[in-house]
């Protein structure tokens, strides 16, 4: 890259071929307008250091005046009434219910998109011919494109009608266990929650996924076959050894798109106070679901207590995406 | 592929997965197939020119009349100064990061890019309510979610634009700095408009996404049923949360309205979608795709 002036980049230039004078004479021309250039696009970088401050600086803030209102653990409570409707203006919420609710819902959404998402992936760099491969692969991608409002609606007037059957059936054959038990009632539940979540977050894994296998080099593809292998043995022995650590960097960071997932949930979700472990019945709730339910209704500490659960999400995704880099530095090989 | 010696058991667990794969594409496909139909089935119901021009002032939720002209208006106001803020925020942001920036500060700016990239959208709605309207004591307007949209925009912008000036041949740079052009008139006149097809559909895909952002403008507009063509006081209707609050309602006429704006919403995000992608292979050089 071309570092031939002062400034920012000036260490780097030695990497490039050493000054000659010619250049040195470019350098002093370098004017007012460069210097103004050079100055802007720093600033703009700048910026963005300045913007993520101030996004920290201003959730601590006010998390810290509605934590230190709060008259129950923050973390450990169940409850969720900050402007103390029930208990006289005393402001008692925690985040462990709707922590909870965030984490199980966005596990159900793995767990059932990822597969299917690898499968699609597969399907279309591994499967179908290489022109089709090209136009399902834009189809999928549509999916992503469609906005979450649209899939809470969807989710509401048209999944949540249909998940009574198949709730039904889970609980018919796995009803022994405490989870999977129900009232009776399906529909709005935390595993059609999951499942709206699975199907937002597919698109994404399958996008990164089918970028990776894509690169699998020709050569161990061919080896394997040329070893008598099957289709499928070639996927097994050097399609998926080659993709682990970068679809596993697309699973975890699906995961935290899950987390963080919004208007979806809360229009999908029926919100009950409390934790909620029985899966099938409708009833739960997520922090992101919660803001956008509560925001409405509340007041100055009701705002606050929000914020600071907000704060607690965007911690939560922090962590889940800098664990999807870790897994792709550790082995080396970047993803997408 | 039909080598005569592989086992019954080998070729038993090959088809197993040929169909297991296929069947991930299918269930994949089905809700896409499902939301599409449904969405544009039940949304023509209302979809008309009367929803299109008119408020839901003085509209009563069972009334089959009334329509999201403030809630369109709105939306294309919201992004419209999101992308007006964004665009040459980030495009400087991505120069910095391709043409100048090689030591600790351009580390950090990939870096927080990354992590705005995993910000969730209620977080950045959270962001601006605690600094704009609780800490600054403004109401809630039109302007506080295009704010809100910037800070979702930025780190897709920043990035699509990064990968399309890296792009750039280093030897068109080479030629105009040995034809004595500055470095700035260099970026300018050489290396952005050689770029420029492949950041325009960036910038198209970015304005795409936050058009139904739903989540940061619930907590920003505030609540209104009327035109408001100002985005800088008082409340003003979105086309996302038009969506959400008629969902909300069990009357099938609000019901009917939330599908005619969810199709709305639909085009509008697909159109932007097709520009983009329509820059993209009208103008793509021969060789980049």
């Amino acid at each position: 890259m071309s570092t031939d002036r002062p400034g920012p980049a000036v260490t780097e230039a030695q990497d490039e071929k050493p000054p000659t004078p010619a250049r040195a004479g470019l350098n002093a021309k370098a004017g007012l307008g460069d210097r103004l250039f050079g100055g802007s696009a720093r600033g703009a970088a700048v910026f963005i250091l300045i913007l993520m401050a101030a996004i920290a600086a201003f959730l601590i803030v006010q998390s810290v005046h509605a934590i230190s209102a709060d008259k129950v653990n923050f973390l450990t409570s169940f409850t969720w009434d900050p402007d103390g409707n029930t208990t006289n203006g005393v402001p008692t919420f925690g985040i462990a219910a709707i922590a909870w609710g965030t984490l199980i819902t966005s596990v159900i959404g793995v767990l059932f998109g990822a597969p299917v998402a690898i499968g699609v992936a597969l399907f279309i760099t591994q499967y179908a011919p290489r022109k089709l491969g090209a136009i399902l692969g834009y189809i999928v991608d549509l999916l992503a494109a469609v906005p979450s409002v649209v899939y809470g609606l969807w989710g509401l007037l048209v999944l949540v009608p249909h998940m009574g059957g198949i709730s039904k059936l889970i609980e018919d054959v796995l009803g022994w266990i405490p989870m999977f038990k129900t009232n009776g009632t399906y529909g709005s539940s935390i595993f059609t929650a999951g499942v709206v979540l699975a199907i937002m977050i597919l698109p994404i894994i399958a996008a990164i996924a089918r970028e990776i296998y894509r690169q699998t080099p020709r050569e161990q593809i061919e080896a394997a076959y040329a070893l008598g292998a099957t289709r499928w043995e070639v996927i097994r022995l050097a399609v998926l050894p080659y993709g682990r650590s970068g679809v596993t960097s697309a699973v975890i960071l699906g995961f935290g798109r899950a987390l963080g997932e919004t208007i979806a949930v809360a229009m999908v979700l029926t919100q009950v106070p409390g934790l909620v472990t029985r899966i099938l019945q409708p009833g739960g709730n997520t922090i992101a679901a919660n803001i956008a339910v509560q925001f409405g209704e509340a007041l100055t500490t009701g705002r606050q207590a929000l914020i600071a659960s907000g704060l607690i999400l965007f911690l939560m995704t922090l962590i889940v995406n800098y664990a999807a880099r870790l897994v792709v530095r550790r082995t080396g090989r970047a993803g997408a | 592929m039909s080598l005569t010696h592989t086992s019954p058991v080998r070729k038993a667990k090959n088809s197993v997965a040929w169909v297991l794969v296929a069947i991930a594409f299918v269930v994949a496909i089905i809700p896409l197939v499902s939301i599409l139909w449904t969405v544009i089935s039940r949304g023509a119901a209302a979809f008309n020119a009367n929803f299109l021009t008119h408020s839901m002032r003085n509209v009563s939720e069972q009334d089959a009349n009334g329509g999201a002209y403030h809630a369109i208006l709105g939306t294309l106001e919201q992004v419209g100064i999101a992308a007006v803020i964004t665009i040459p925020l980030a495009l400087m942001v991505a120069i910095y990061l391709v043409e100048y920036g090689r030591g600790r500060l351009a580390q950090a700016v990939t870096f927080f890019v990354d992590v705005m990239m995993g910000l969730p959208s209620i977080v950045a709605g959270l962001f601006v309510l605690s600094f704009w309207i609780l800490g600054l004591g403004f109401h809630a307007s039109g302007f506080a979610a295009s704010i809100a949209l910037t800070i979702l925009m930025l780190p897709i912008a920043v990035r699509s634009s990064e990968e399309m000036l890296k792009l750039v041949s280093p030897a068109l740079r080479e030629a105009s700095y040995a034809l004595g052009v500055s470095k700035w008139r260099t970026i300018t006149k050489v290396v952005l408009p050689t770029a420029l097809p492949g950041i325009v559909t960036g910038m198209m895909l970015g304005i795409a996404r936050i058009v139904g952002e739903t989540a940061p403008v619930l907590l920003l507009v505030g609540v209104t049923d009327s035109i408001n063509a100002n985005p800088f006081s008082n409340a003003q209707g979105s086309l996302p949360l038009f969506i959400f609050s008629e969902s909300q309602n069990s009357v099938q006429t609000a019901i009917n309205r939330g599908w005619a704006a969810a199709l709305t919403l639909i085009i509008l995000v697909m159109l932007l979608n097709l520009i983009a992608r329509l820059i993209a292979w009208w103008k793509a050089p021969a060789a980049a795709r």
